[in-house]
């Protein structure tokens, strides 16, 4: 789950991080008030997308008027096909150089990994390639934390020597506030060296571990949820795996592998997928609500039902799925391909219910499918 | 990595609905359950196994294992993790999805210290065809699972399984089928899977099944360019998934360049392994390496 600038910030405020004064503004009146009262400003598109500035969606001001000016402007923009609803409005401060410093789950390592660079402002992937010498790593063992000396041997090829030590210290509380948060990644870019030699988060980017939600439900409520279509909300509240796309063909399959593939084999036929709509894991007596959920989609033409079982019993998904059908009796062709963990049932329960066999193969129940799809004139784009 | 019929297997969480269920298609297949845990039912029996109230205790009572599978909610895998390794056991099976990273990391940097290989989290788990598994896996449908001479490693359990149908449909069966899971920090990473496999007596071919996200099938084609077997080909899934989102996996996800499906295409026919367009395709894959049929 990603959080914005504003919900971020007062992480690193609480581990004793410094970050500018600020106020966050709705409006242009918001915003001009709050132009007067910290004077030299930078105002700040809220969205949950990186590439803001690009966007024109980061203005400097230096007056009330400037302010409210500039916060009208950024508040009637659209960025990354979010329209801005609110800006962050901070103090100026006179800044001598940037830094950029994260903290990661690192799949490698299989633990904590700290980055940091004195090449801040930048674009990290683009520092990685272009000046890789400037991007220094450590791996952090989860279980004693991270090392100030560690951190200090880190930084120290980089920085003025009289920054190390307040540099590191920083970066230890860096690691606490991405610790308590179940944090994904706590990234300060950039962090600024200020001209009194001082050290200041000028942005911040959290992102909540989504598998961590569930222990903290506080911290959420302060994340953007994604932007999702009505099916995927409705999807979501029935904990299904649900992703809407743009082609004719519905599909239902368990396991996220398997429904990737499923939508991976549709495009090799040429075909193109509806939707992304997994029921494995324990999701698999879910079959009814799920089919009924994708045959809302009026794109779709037809339908492949791709089960291969492990854990998922396919006789508990068939038995969904023909119940779904019988209730709600569409009119879309649908194509059944049955194997694995309680098939014999299933295919059973398929002949007997909906006088229906299942294919042999995957392949084939897709490439009729297809070939439904499109004499339905329900040709792909 | 590889399990066999002579392994003794421990189930923590062996009463819940899943945990029976499948203790019991386990030892039906062949596998040596020994015991079981559940803190709340210590002294009792399931499955015809003794459960105690911990792994701990199941070793301090001479229930020895060699293996422990975990049937355990989110919240809980780490602690049962940290047992079973006390308890002395080298080898972990984490079926479990959604267990917060943080937790998985603490098991990892445990199972680092103490030698520990721990298969998952989010797999369907390991199979011996005709000898024993250890997971939800459908060992047991003989159009699936057949005895031969294929290792198969897949991060998925449920496209891992059509892997194996289509290469049983073919004519071929499998030495091993090593499910790695699903997650973004995984124990058993595929390169690790193939050096397993690469070591293994029963093994001739290796077919391996990966997803869009991370850079595992990046370092595995780095490997198997150096082994002894060859890695006849893969399919890796998601190559028509959108960037951004997570495809049903949390490790499934494109960011910018990394994870994405032409990279790990890349590597793997730089590396000489054929990318299969569809699963179904493997069995002219194997036919044309010249893979002996069983």
């Amino acid at each position: 789950m990603n959080f914005e600038e504003f919900a971020a910030k007062p992480l690193l405020a609480k581990v004793g991080i410094p970050i500018p004064t600020g106020m966050l503004a709705h409006d242009s009146k918001q915003a001009a008030s709050a132009g007067e009262a910290l004077g030299a400003v930078i105002v700040k598109a809220q969205v949950p997308t990186g590439k803001r500035g690009k966007a024109g969606g980061i203005i400097v001001a230096d007056s009330a008027a400037e302010t409210q000016a500039a916060a009208e402007k950024i508040l009637s923009m659209t960025i990354g096909g979010t329209a801005v609803e609110k800006v962050l409005i901070e103090q100026r401060a006179a800044i001598s150089q940037e830094y950029y410093a994260a903290i990661l789950n690192d799949a490698d390592s299989k633990g904590p990994l700290l980055m940091f660079s004195d090449q801040g402002g930048m674009d990290i992937e683009e520092i990685a390639q272009s000046q890789p010498e400037k991007l220094r790593q450590l791996a952090i063992d989860v279980r004693s934390g991270v090392q100030l000396s560690e951190v200090k041997a880190l930084v120290e090829p980089l920085v003025d020597a009289s920054v190390v030590q307040p540099l590191a210290d920083l970066l230890c509380k860096l690691y606490q506030a991405y610790a308590d948060n179940d944090a994904e990644l706590m990234e300060i870019n950039p962090l600024a060296l200020l001209d009194d030699n001082s050290l200041m988060a000028l942005d911040c980017k959290f992102v909540l571990d989504d598998s961590a939600i569930k222990r903290q439900q506080e911290l959420a409520k302060h994340g953007t949820p994604d932007k999702l279509t009505g099916r995927e909300l409705a999807a979501q509240e029935l904990d299904l795996k649900y992703i809407d796309l743009d082609g004719s063909i519905g599909l239902l399959a368990n396991g996220a592998g398997l429904t990737m593939t499923t939508m991976d084999v549709i495009t090799h036929y040429e075909g193109s997928p509806a939707n992304f709509l997994e029921i494995g894991g324990e999701a698999y007596t879910k079959a009814t609500e799920a089919l009924k959920l994708m045959l809302d989609n009026e794109k779709i033409k037809s339908l492949v039902v791709n089960f291969c079982g492990a854990f998922a019993r396919t006789d508990v998904m068939t038995e969904g799925v023909i119940n779904a059908w019988q209730e709600l009796q569409p009119e879309i062709p649908v194509f059944f391909s049955i194997h694995g963990t309680g098939s014999i049932e299933a295919r059973a329960m398929l002949k007997d219910r909906l006088g229906m066999d299942s294919f042999t193969t995957m392949d084939e129940a897709i490439q009729a499918a297809i070939q439904a799809a499109g004499s339905a004139g329900g040709a792909n784009s | 990595m590889i399990v066999r019929g002579s392994e003794s297997l421990l189930v923590q969480g062996i009463t819940g609905k899943q945990g029976s269920f499948w203790t019991g298609k386990m030892q039906e297949y062949g596998t040596n359950v020994v015991g079981g845990v559940n803190p709340k039912k210590a002294g009792t029996e399931c499955c015809g196994v003794p459960v105690y109230a911990s792994a701990v205790d199941a070793m301090q009572a001479g229930t020895t294992f060699d293996v422990s599978i975990l049937f355990i909610p989110p919240l809980g895998v780490l602690a049962a993790a940290q047992d079973a390794m006390a308890a002395g056991c080298k080898k972990l099976v984490c079926l479990t999805e959604h267990i917060p990273v943080r937790d998985v990391m603490f098991m990892m940097a445990e199972a680092k210290e103490r030698g520990v290989q721990i298969v998952g989290p989010n797999t369907a788990g390991l199979v011996t065809p005709g000898e024993c598994f250890v997971g939800f896996m459908p060992a047991f449908d003989p159009a699936i699972f057949k005895a031969g001479n294929i290792g198969v490693i897949s991060r998925s359990g449920s496209l891992g399984t059509l892997m194996c149908l289509n290469i049983v449909q073919a004519g071929f069966g499998q030495s091993a089928f090593s499910g790695i899971g699903g997650d973004p920090i995984i124990g058993t990473t595929t390169r690790d899977a193939l050096e397993a496999l690469d070591a293994d007596d029963r093994t001739e071919a290796v077919v391996m099944v990966g997803e869009i996200g991370g850079s595992m099938e990046e370092h595995a084609a780095e490997y198997a360019a150096t082994m002894k077997k060859p890695v006849v080909a893969a399919f890796i899934a998601g190559g028509s998934s959108p960037p951004g989102k997570k495809m049903g996996h949390a490790g499934a996800i494109v960011m910018g360049d990394k994870g994405t499906y032409k990279s790990k295409k890349t590597a793997l026919e730089a590396a000489g392994v054929e990318v299969l367009a569809t699963p179904s395709a493997i069995g002219p894959a194997l036919v044309n390496a010249k893979i002996p049929q069983c």
